[in-house]
């Protein structure tokens, strides 16, 4: 059944996951092992003095740092500013995105007027429009959104307009047959078809929302996780400087755990969450 | 139903690529209610026949009458992956009791324990009656099967067509079956349509009584007329010991004449 192999192609990005690990058993202790090893050699490694606090701070000091700034409320107040800030502008760049991919992937017009000029866009290094941006928008919130909203543009328009084009052409002429009107073709069809690499390219959006947000946050920043990171430069505080990296990872982390609880959710129908879901 | 709004007729049609003739000078009739199976080798033009039959393709010339109510069961059987059984069955469908008419429609197929299941869970056999449900739903004058059997086992493939044919019995629709199953041609049509590169190179009515299966007198004497006509003489083939003019097929179901 060659229309249910067409089905499979998106869940590619899901193969690319990897094996799925086993839920029971102590196959997780294995992949724990060695990180713990780390983080022990790296505590001995600063009690003893080889690695010093200046350069990089103890793991048992960063877990102190990390208590001290949840109790005081800084670390609290640091991080929903970043969220918010990232909420924002992803919302902004996603939904762009979306708009500018429907444009271009639903009337063929537009391909010619508006493709190539985001092609061009997407070369640019985003990172490096800071300056730029900064001369645009000041050196408030804006530039920060803007440079977020951005950067998380690109991954949702390319992989919505690439979910569209690639929309079974036997399934939009099986559309055709049964009566669907261009409305009822695009809801029932051609938006439903091109959600699996739509939502692949929202988790690469949200990754590149955040990295650019640690960029974004460097200028001149007085709140969030960035304004935490630098501050703590000025008074060599290495462990809190490590307390912010570590909140970017976890964020990151989280908003990815996030989409992929979506896609679960609203690629339930695909073979293998669909047999599953028997 | 009336003659002039229920035929297909199809006169001095042509279908051209360019510089390749796909289909010429085609004339084709099929009357109110009549099953008539296309045969052919890959090439011959079927395919085409039958998607501008089916409104998929213009053609470049002649005239052509076909029912405006007509659906199509496709090869594959073309399910939207997203979408439960049932609403893939109403899909497109207006009337606010689709969803119920779809339901009747699942019955009449035997899918009515899957009618909430998705697509990608259906066996190819599971596939192909939501299709025929799919189509059948729409009541439509003129039905065609785009090879709608190929790629599912023999066994189900036999109760396939006890289900197409109680379908065409208690519906009746102009059917236009596509095939290279000469077997499952015979067991289905009222007439056979045999097309060579892209001209009808014969008209065969079938006269042999229904239910037919491969072990009916008459049976495997058709089938040998049939497969000369395509061009497979009993001494072409490799399956043959010279004793027997069993084609491929039916040695793959297992039938001798």
């Amino acid at each position: 059944m060659k229309a249910v192999l067409n089905i499979t192609a998106p869940s590619a990005a899901q193969h690319a996951r990897g094996p799925r690990i086993p839920a029971i058993g102590w196959g997780w202790a294995r992949n724990v092992v060695s990180p713990l090893a780390l983080v022990v050699l790296w505590q001995l490694g600063s009690a003893s003095g080889v690695i010093p606090a200046s350069k990089l701070a103890a793991p048992v000091a960063i877990v102190r740092a990390f208590w001290s700034l949840t109790l005081s409320g800084a670390l609290w107040n640091d991080l929903v500013v970043s969220v918010a800030r990232v909420a924002l502008g992803a919302s902004i760049g996603v939904a762009l995105g979306v708009v500018l991919a429907l444009a271009v992937g639903l009337w063929k017009s537009n391909d010619v007027i508006v493709d190539p000029v985001l092609q061009m866009l997407r070369t640019l290094p985003y990172l490096g429009m800071t300056p730029l941006l900064i001369l645009w928008f000041g050196i408030g919130e804006a530039p920060k959104i803007a440079l977020v909203a951005f950067a998380s543009m690109f991954p949702v328009y390319l992989t919505l307009l690439g979910g569209i084009r690639a929309v079974d052409p036997k399934l939009l002429e099986a559309a055709r047959i049964f009566g669907l009107t261009r409305w009822e073709t695009i809801r029932d069809v051609i938006l439903p078809g091109s959600l699996a690499p739509a939502l692949v390219g929202l988790r690469y959006a949200l990754g590149a929302a955040w990295l650019s947000l640690v960029v974004g946050e460097q200028i001149n920043a007085d709140r969030g996780i960035g304004y935490l990171i630098m501050d703590a430069r000025d008074f060599l505080r290495t462990d809190v400087i490590m307390v912010g990296l570590l909140l970017y990872a976890i964020l990151g982390l989280a908003t990815d755990a996030i989409v992929r609880a979506l896609e679960a959710r609203a690629l339930v129908w695909r073979p293998r969450a669909a047999a599953e879901a028997r | 139903m009336s003659g002039a709004l229920t035929d297909v007729r199809a006169d001095r049609l042509t279908v051209a690529f360019g510089d390749n003739v796909v289909l010429r000078n085609l004339e084709l009739h099929i009357a109110p209610g009549e099953f008539v199976a296309l045969l052919g080798r890959s090439g011959s033009g079927k395919t085409t026949l039958l998607r501008v039959l089916a409104g998929l393709q213009t053609h470049s010339s002649g005239e052509l009458h076909v029912p405006a109510a007509r659906s199509v069961v496709f090869q594959e059987a073309r399910l939207l992956p997203w979408k439960r059984v049932i609403d893939n069955v109403a899909i497109g469908l207006r009337e606010p009791d689709a969803r119920e008419r779809a339901a009747a429609a699942l019955r009449e197929v035997g899918l009515e324990h899957r009618r909430d299941a998705w697509p990608a869970t259906l066996s190819g056999g599971e596939a192909q009656r939501a299709g025929l449900a799919r189509a059948i739903v729409r009541e439509p004058h003129f039905l065609l099967l785009d090879e709608p059997f190929a790629s599912i086992d023999a066994l189900t493939r036999l109760r396939m067509y006890d289900l197409v044919i109680g379908l065409w019995r208690r519906h009746g629709p102009s059917v236009l079956l596509v095939t290279h199953d000469v077997d499952e041609a015979l067991i289905l049509a009222d007439r056979i349509v045999i097309l060579d590169a892209g001209r009808i190179a014969a008209n065969l009515r079938v006269g042999l009584p229904r239910p037919r299966d491969a072990a009916i007198p008459g049976f495997a004497h058709v089938r040998r007329t049939i497969l000369t006509l395509l061009g497979v003489s009993p001494a072409d083939s490799p399956f043959t010991d010279g004793t027997d003019a069993r084609a491929p097929h039916a040695i793959s179901s297992g039938v001798s004449p």
